[in-house]
């Protein structure tokens, strides 16, 4: 992306810029706190206890970054090939659709755990062929991926409104959702995994595809940095008109980066809809799609960054909504405010600390910069 | 976690805990509102204000919430009942999962929900007989219309919606011998449906172009768009949950009254005074749960006639002469 002024050490381009954002984003809405009578830094203790206090918080921020990682890697992988996916929300959207049709239909073939292993592949699936067409279009048609992906998410919207309203929904019942799925299928909980070794761990919707996304940011970060395939993604990304001099196809690239940035926003139907809710609900992504460009904006497209990212997110969530349950006076709208905050400060304002903390770093040191 | 619950506790000690009422009457009343959040102007809104006349008539403070994602159904479910909140009024039919987990896990709390049964020992279930008070406005509708047309605008596809529409239609078909038209249009099939006044204002705008000159709109905020639009033409509209005659004085018909207030204030108050109870409330005509708007802003449009027939209906649901077909009892509607 945009080359900066001054190059800065790698530390400080992944961790001391991110967490000069933050900063600056929480000096702001302590501000916004201050000016509706409640105390900022009580608010801040309340936010950072709530998420990470206890075990409790602690398994809310898991399961909420557990979806943040996967599309925050969805939205990354797509950025390495100078792609812009806004479809991560209906991408996500669709593969619950997948994991659902599995869980809800193959119950009876498949025994135990294979269950949850195929509805989580049949979400990566699905995902990855809402994806594809938006990939085929910007590839053969040159139709640009940040139109058709943003009409995409209508498409899903509409497409699951129709299939969740007039024909998954049980008979008779007012919400537009499925059934519940057979039990034996769930992605396990980490407090009922915990139990039989006698380890107490308090009722959360923390389930072990948080491992599986752990596991997805390291093959993320092995595909793009070690192997050909990630070449040929960082190449196309950087300049496609010099790829196909070195004898890359970025048709053929762009198609497979879209088609697994798909399969990684399916991994968001594991946690939510195999891990948590074990039924398909209307609307069950609820912006976090959207939440994944943020994520990967401040994760700079690194894995671990993201997964860091992807953590604070969690803390905003899980912690924004224990202080709007602890103080009255701060409404969900005041949190929707500081999380808009931060989406600001770490992605539309990334540079804006840059030069500073530059110029800051080379009068420190004397060696020229690398 | 001790010192993490005293900590909620002296935070909270501003808003609830601080009226030493709340302890002597023994109830911590809660409310958590549904995704539309608190103040929609009908629903979750006529819940808090039920709540809020409980507080000034009882001097008991209650908490409130909104919920910002269904993950967070079951955690400020489990949240409330920990702290010790009794009863807890959950708004709406989305609530149904969650609570029916969490009422396992606290046998002692109360727990309320509105618009839907939850088969628990500890949880009472309020819903409404809105096909009644549709049947009634339908009657107005029926008495009131110069064309012989009337229209429906419903808010998301949902059985609940349609057994408005079905109970408005047999309230027309009643009046009229089944001479006159309902013309019935969904607004959409996403909550979106809830919040579109727009396009409520497009449909009712073409109802009224095929001859309607009565416009019923049960679609939330939507309906705003659907009043405006009545008026905007010089028709009649009705409004429906909370009385909106006030929204367009001498252009709407009438409200049809859900009473969901009277509902969150009654249970609220029986818990208070040791009466409360378990179990289906089912609140129609007979128990004031649904009624038709009469007040200072129909009074020039409500013909004497029609409030007349309507009065008549309703004394003979009451009475059990007429029964109106529950749409959600089979998914069906009779005509």
């Amino acid at each position: 992306m945009s080359a900066p002024l001054k190059p800065l050490p790698a530390w400080a381009d992944v961790a001391l810029i991110p967490l000069v954002n933050v900063a600056a984003a929480f000096f702001i809405s302590g501000l916004v706190v201050l000016a509706i009578g409640e105390n900022p830094l009580e608010a801040v203790k309340l936010l950072i206890v709530g998420a990470l206090g206890d075990l409790e918080g602690i398994g809310f921020t898991l399961y909420y970054a557990t979806s943040f990682i996967f599309t925050g890697l969805a939205v990354a992988i797509c950025f390495h090939a100078g792609l812009f996916n806004i479809g991560v929300e209906g991408q996500a959207y669709v593969a619950g659709l997948g994991a659902a049709l599995v869980s809800l239909y193959l119950g009876a073939f498949l025994p135990g755990y294979s269950l949850a292993i195929v509805a989580i592949l049949a979400g990566a699936l699905f995902g990855a062929a809402f994806a594809a067409i938006p990939g085929y279009l910007q590839a053969k048609r040159d139709a640009h991926i940040v139109i058709t992906t943003i009409m995409f998410n209508y498409v899903a919207s509409a497409l699951m409104g129709y299939l969740l309203v007039d024909v998954l929904r049980t008979p008779g019942q007012m919400n537009a959702e499925t059934p519940g799925f057979p039990h034996y299928g769930d992605v396990p909980q980490f407090h009922e995994l915990l139990k039989p070794l006698g380890i107490h761990w308090p009722v959360t919707p923390f389930n072990l595809t948080f491992l599986l996304a752990l596991a997805c940011a390291f093959g993320v970060w092995a595909l793009i940095w070690r192997t050909r395939l990630g070449y040929a993604i960082r190449a196309v990304g950087a300049n496609p008109t010099a790829a196909i001099y070195g004898g890359i196809s970025p048709a053929r690239v762009v198609i497979v980066t879209t088609l697994l940035s798909g399969a990684l926003a399916g991994g968001m139907a594991a946690n939510v809809i195999l891990g948590e809710e074990h039924r398909l609900i209307l609307e069950y992504t609820a912006g976090f799609g959207f939440v994944g460009i943020a994520v990967a904006l401040m994760g700079r497209a690194h894995p671990a960054g993201i997964v860091l990212a992807a953590i604070l997110f969690g803390v905003l969530y899980q912690g924004g909504a224990e202080l709007a349950f602890d103080k009255p006076k701060i409404s969900r709208d005041m949190i929707v405010v500081i999380q808009g905050l931060v989406v600001l400060f770490a992605g539309a304002l990334e540079h804006m600390f840059r030069r500073p903390v530059a110029a800051l770093l080379a009068r420190r040191t004397t060696q020229p910069p690398i | 976690m001790a010192r993490r619950i005293s900590a909620l506790l002296s935070g909270l000690a501003a808003a609830a805990l601080v009226s030493a009422a709340a302890f002597a009457a023994d109830v911590k009343p809660a409310v958590i509102y549904d995704l539309g959040g608190k103040f929609d102007k009908s629903f979750n809104e006529g819940v808090f204000n039920g709540a809020q006349k409980f507080k000034k008539d009882s001097g008991v403070d209650f908490r409130d919430l909104e919920i910002q994602n269904d993950a967070q159904r079951e955690q400020v479910l489990r949240k409330f009942a920990k702290d010790g909140f009794s009863p807890i009024m959950t708004v709406g039919f989305a609530w149904a999962t969650a609570l029916g987990k969490i009422a396992d896990e606290f046998p002692d709390t109360k727990f309320g929900i509105i618009d839907m049964v939850v088969d628990k020992p500890n949880v009472q279930s309020i819903v409404f007989k809105e096909q009644e008070g549709s049947f009634l406005v339908g009657v107005i509708a029926a008495k009131t219309s110069k064309t012989g047309k009337v229209g429906f605008v419903g808010g998301m596809d949902i059985p609940l919606i349609s057994k408005f529409e079905c109970g408005y239609a047999q309230g027309v078909a009643y009046a009229t011998g089944g001479k006159d038209e309902v013309f019935a249009n969904m607004t959409g099939t996403t909550p979106a449906a809830w919040n579109d006044p727009v396009k409520g204002g497009e449909l009712a705008k073409s109802q009224i172009d095929r001859g309607a000159d009565i416009v019923y709109a049960a679609a939330g905020a939507t309906g705003q768009g659907v009043l405006k639009a009545a008026a905007d033409a010089d028709k009649l509209s009705i409004g429906v949950d909370s009385d909106q005659d006030y929204l367009f004085p001498g252009k709407v018909l009438t409200s049809m009254l859900k009473h969901v207030d009277v509902a969150t204030y009654d249970s609220f108050m029986d818990a208070k005074n040791g009466t409360w109870k378990a179990g289906i409330q089912a609140l129609g005509l007979k128990e004031g749960g649904v009624d038709f708007a009469t007040d200072e802003w129909n009074k020039t449009v409500l013909t004497a006639d029609a409030k007349a027939a309507a009065d008549a209906a309703k004394a003979d649901i009451i009475a059990g002469k007429i029964t109106v077909h529950d749409y959600t009892a089979d998914n069906k509607c009779p005509n």
